[in-house]
C-alpha cells in the first residue's frame, strides 16, 4: 500500500495519546486495594505502571510520525 | 547544633559551592553574546535533547514539588497521588501542541506566550493580560522555592533568631542572582545536570531504604488508615474524591505547559524533534516524582510526627516536614545532608529559570511594548538581567515578611491563574476563530471565578464543589474557571464576528507552525 499523503495516517498515530488521558482519569478503573503486588495496593501500581506505558505509547508515535513535517 | 547537624552541614555547603561555580562557567558554555535577550534568557534556542531533558527536569519538578506532594499525601492520603496522572497526561499534551509554539516562536522570534499572543491577535491588550497572569502566577512560586529550601536549613538546625534567622537564606539567594545575572539560563541548564543527579540518588536510596527499615511495603501501606488508603467513593448526590482527583490532574496537566518557566524551557530547545522525543523521555521524572508521593505513604507508616524530636519542625513547617522528618530518621548525618542538598540545589534551578521567565516577560511584553519601544538588543539584555534581580529580591522579602501560608495560597491561586491563558495561547496555536475581544472578556471572566470560588474556600484549598440541582460535583477551581472562561469566549467571538467588530491583523501564517528542525 503506498500512500502519496502521510498526513492523514499521522493523525491516526496521534489518537494513540489519548489513551493515557482515558487510563488515568477514569478512577473506577483503578480506585482499588486488591489485587495487590508485592505488598503494593492496585491503586499505586496501576498508576506506576501507566507512567511506562504513556511513555512508550509516545515513543511509538514518535517513531511512527517521525517524516519531516 | 549537635554533630550530626554539623556533618549534614559540611556535606550540604560543599554541594552548594560545587554547584555556584558551575552557575558562573556557565556564562562560557556555548559561548555568545549575552547581551542578546535569547542568548541571555534561552540559551541561544540551542538545547538539544539531553540538556533539554534535564533543565525541563530540573525545571518542572520542583523543590517544593518534592516537599508539597508528600505533605499532601502525608495530611490527606491518596488524593495527593492526582500529581502521578498529572505528569503522565502532561507529556501527550507536549508532544502534540508544544512543537507549534517552538515552529512560530522560532520564526517570529517570540521569546514568551504573550509574544506569541501579541503577534497571532494584533492585540497589546490580550498579551499583556497573559503577560501579567504570568508573572502573578511565577513570583509565589519562586517565593515557594526558598521556602523549600528554609525547611531543609531547619531540618539542619540553622534557625537563628531575628534577623539572623534569614541570613542564609538571603546568602544562597545573592549567590543564585549573581550567576543568573552573569550566566543566564545557561546556569540553571548547568546545575540541573547535578540537581537531578542527585534527587534521583537521594530518592532511589530513599524508597530502597526506608522500606528495609519499616519492614516491607505490605507493612507500610497496612500501617496507612483506610480512609487515606485510596479515594472516597462516589456516594448518592456526589463523585466522592473521584472527580476532585481526576479534575486536579487534568487541570494541572494543561496549567503546566502554560507557566513562563515552562515555556522557556520549551523554547531554549533547538526544535520540534527534540520537543517530541522527550515527551517520551521526561516520564523518567514523572516515576520519580511518583516515589517521592511514596515517602509521603511512608511518613505516614513511620509516624514521624508523632516524634517528640521532630515536634518542633511539624510545629514550624507544617506537615512539609514530613520528608526531611523522614530523611533525618532513616539516613546517616552526612548523607541526610545530601539529601537536604538535593532539595536545596533542586529550588536553586526552577528559582533561576522562572526569574529568568518573569525578566523576559516584564523586558518583552512591558518595558518593550510600552515604556520603550525603540529600545535595541543590548538594552533589552540589561533591562532583562536586572529584571531577574529584581523578581527575587521581592521573593526574597515576600518569604521573610510575610507569613508562609501567603506564598503557599498565593502559588495555589497562581495555577487557577494561568490556566485562565489556555485560550489564547493554546486554543490560539490552532485557530484565530476566538475573537480577541472575547478572549480577554473570557479570561477575565475565567479570573473572577477562579478567585471567587478560591476566595469562597478561604484560600485553603482549591477543589471547589459545584450544586447542579441535587449533585454536588467537587472539582479543581482551575477547571471550574476555564470552563467559564471558554464559554464566555465562544459566544461572545460569534457575536463579534458576526457584528464584523476588527479581529486584528495575524502576524503568522500557516506554514510558520510546522516549520523547523
Amino acid at each position: 500500500m503506498t500512500s502519496s499523503n502521510p498526513r492523514p495516517r499521522a493523525w491516526l498515530w496521534h489518537l494513540l495519546l489519548l489513551a493515557p488521558f482515558v487510563g488515568t482519569l477514569w478512577v473506577p478503573f483503578y480506585n482499588a486495594i486488591d489485587p495487590r503486588l508485592a505488598g503494593i495496593p492496585y491503586f499505586y501500581w496501576y498508576q506506576l505502571t501507566w507512567i511506562g506505558i504513556s511513555a512508550v505509547v509516545t515513543a511509538v508515535v514518535y517513531f511512527a510520525t517521525r517524516w519531516p513535517d | 547544633m549537635s554533630h550530626e547537624h554539623y556533618a549534614a552541614l559540611t556535606v550540604f555547603v560543599g554541594l552548594f559551592g560545587l554547584v555556584t561555580a558551575l552557575g558562573f562557567v556557565a556564562a562560557r558554555w556555548r559561548r555568545a553574546d549575552l547581551d542578546q535577550l535569547h542568548e541571555w534568557g534561552l540559551a541561544g534556542r540551542r538545547f538539544g535533547t539531553v540538556v533539554t531533558w534535564f533543565l525541563l527536569g530540573g525545571d518542572l519538578y520542583t523543590a517544593y514539588t518534592f516537599m508539597a506532594v508528600p505533605a499532601l499525601v502525608f495530611g490527606a492520603g491518596a488524593i495527593g497521588f492526582f500529581a502521578v496522572p498529572y505528569t503522565i497526561i502532561a507529556y501527550p499534551f507536549v508532544f502534540v501542541v508544544m512543537p507549534r509554539l517552538w515552529s512560530v516562536s522560532h520564526r517570529r522570534g517570540y521569546i514568551t506566550g504573550a509574544d506569541f499572543v501579541r503577534g497571532r491577535f494584533g492585540s497589546g491588550t490580550l498579551a499583556l493580560a497573559v503577560a501579567i497572569t504570568g508573572l502573578l502566577a511565577t513570583m509565589p512560586y519562586i517565593a515557594l522555592q526558598l521556602v523549600g529550601i528554609q525547611v531543609v536549613l531547619g531540618a539542619m538546625g540553622v534557625e537563628g533568631s531575628g534577623w539572623m534567622s534569614d541570613l542564609p537564606l538571603v546568602i544562597a539567594f545573592a549567590i543564585l542572582a549573581a550567576y543568573t545575572y552573569q550566566s543566564g539560563l545557561r546556569a540553571p541548564a548547568l546545575i540541573a545536570i547535578v540537581k537531578d543527579a542527585v534527587i534521583y540518588v537521594t530518592v532511589i536510596a530513599a524508597v530502597l531504604v526506608v522500606p528495609i527499615r519499616l519492614g516491607g511495603y505490605a507493612k507500610i501501606f497496612d500501617a496507612v488508615p483506610p480512609q487515606k488508603l485510596i479515594l472516597t467513593p462516589p456516594g448518592p448526590h456526589d463523585f466522592g474524591q473521584y472527580s476532585a482527583f481526576s479534575s486536579l490532574a487534568l487541570g494541572s496537566a494543561l496549567a503546566l505547559f502554560l507557566y513562563p518557566h515552562s515555556l522557556t524551557g520549551v523554547l531554549s530547545s533547538s526544535g520540534r524533534a527534540v520537543i517530541r522525543r522527550n515527551s517520551a523521555l521526561l516520564p523518567a521524572y514523572s516515576f520519580l516524582l511518583a516515589l517521592i508521593a511514596l515517602l509521603g505513604t511512608m511518613a505516614i507508616a513511620a509516624g514521624v510526627d508523632k516524634d517528640p524530636a521532630f515536634s518542633h519542625g511539624f510545629a514550624r513547617y507544617g506537615t512539609n516536614f514530613a520528608v526531611p522528618a523522614l530523611f533525618l530518621r532513616t539516613f546517616s548525618p552526612s548523607f541526610a545532608g545530601f539529601a537536604f542538598a538535593s532539595i536545596a540545589i533542586g529550588a536553586l534551578v526552577p528559582a533561576a529559570i522562572m526569574s529568568i521567565a518573569a525578566a523576559n516577560l516584564f523586558t518583552r511584553n512591558i518595558y518593550r511594548e510600552y515604556l520603550r519601544p525603540d529600545c535595541d538588543g543590548k538594552e533589552e539584555a540589561t533591562v532583562a538581567k536586572i529584571a531577574s534581580l529584581v523578581v527575587k529580591v521581592g521573593a526574597l522579602a515576600f518569604v521573610v515578611l510575610a507569613p508562609q501560608k501567603y506564598a503557599i495560597q498565593l502559588q495555589l491561586l497562581g495555577g487557577v491563574w494561568i490556566l485562565q491563558t489556555f485560550p489564547a495561547v493554546v486554543v490560539g496555536l490552532y485557530t484565530r476563530r476566538l475573537h480577541r475581544w472575547a478572549l480577554l472578556v473570557g479570561w477575565a471572566t475565567g479570573m473572577t471565578v477562579g478567585t471567587t470560588m478560591a476566595y469562597q474556600l478561604h484560600f485553603k484549598g482549591t477543589v471547589y464543589p459545584l450544586h447542579v440541582g441535587p449533585w454536588t460535583i467537587s472539582a479543581y477551581a482551575a477547571l471550574w474557571a476555564l470552563l467559564a472562561n471558554l464559554g464566555v469566549a465562544v459566544v461572545l467571538s460569534a457575536i463579534l464576528n458576526r457584528a464584523g467588530v476588527d479581529p486584528g491583523i495575524d502576524a503568522t501564517d500557516a506554514p510558520d507552525y510546522a516549520g523547523g528542525p
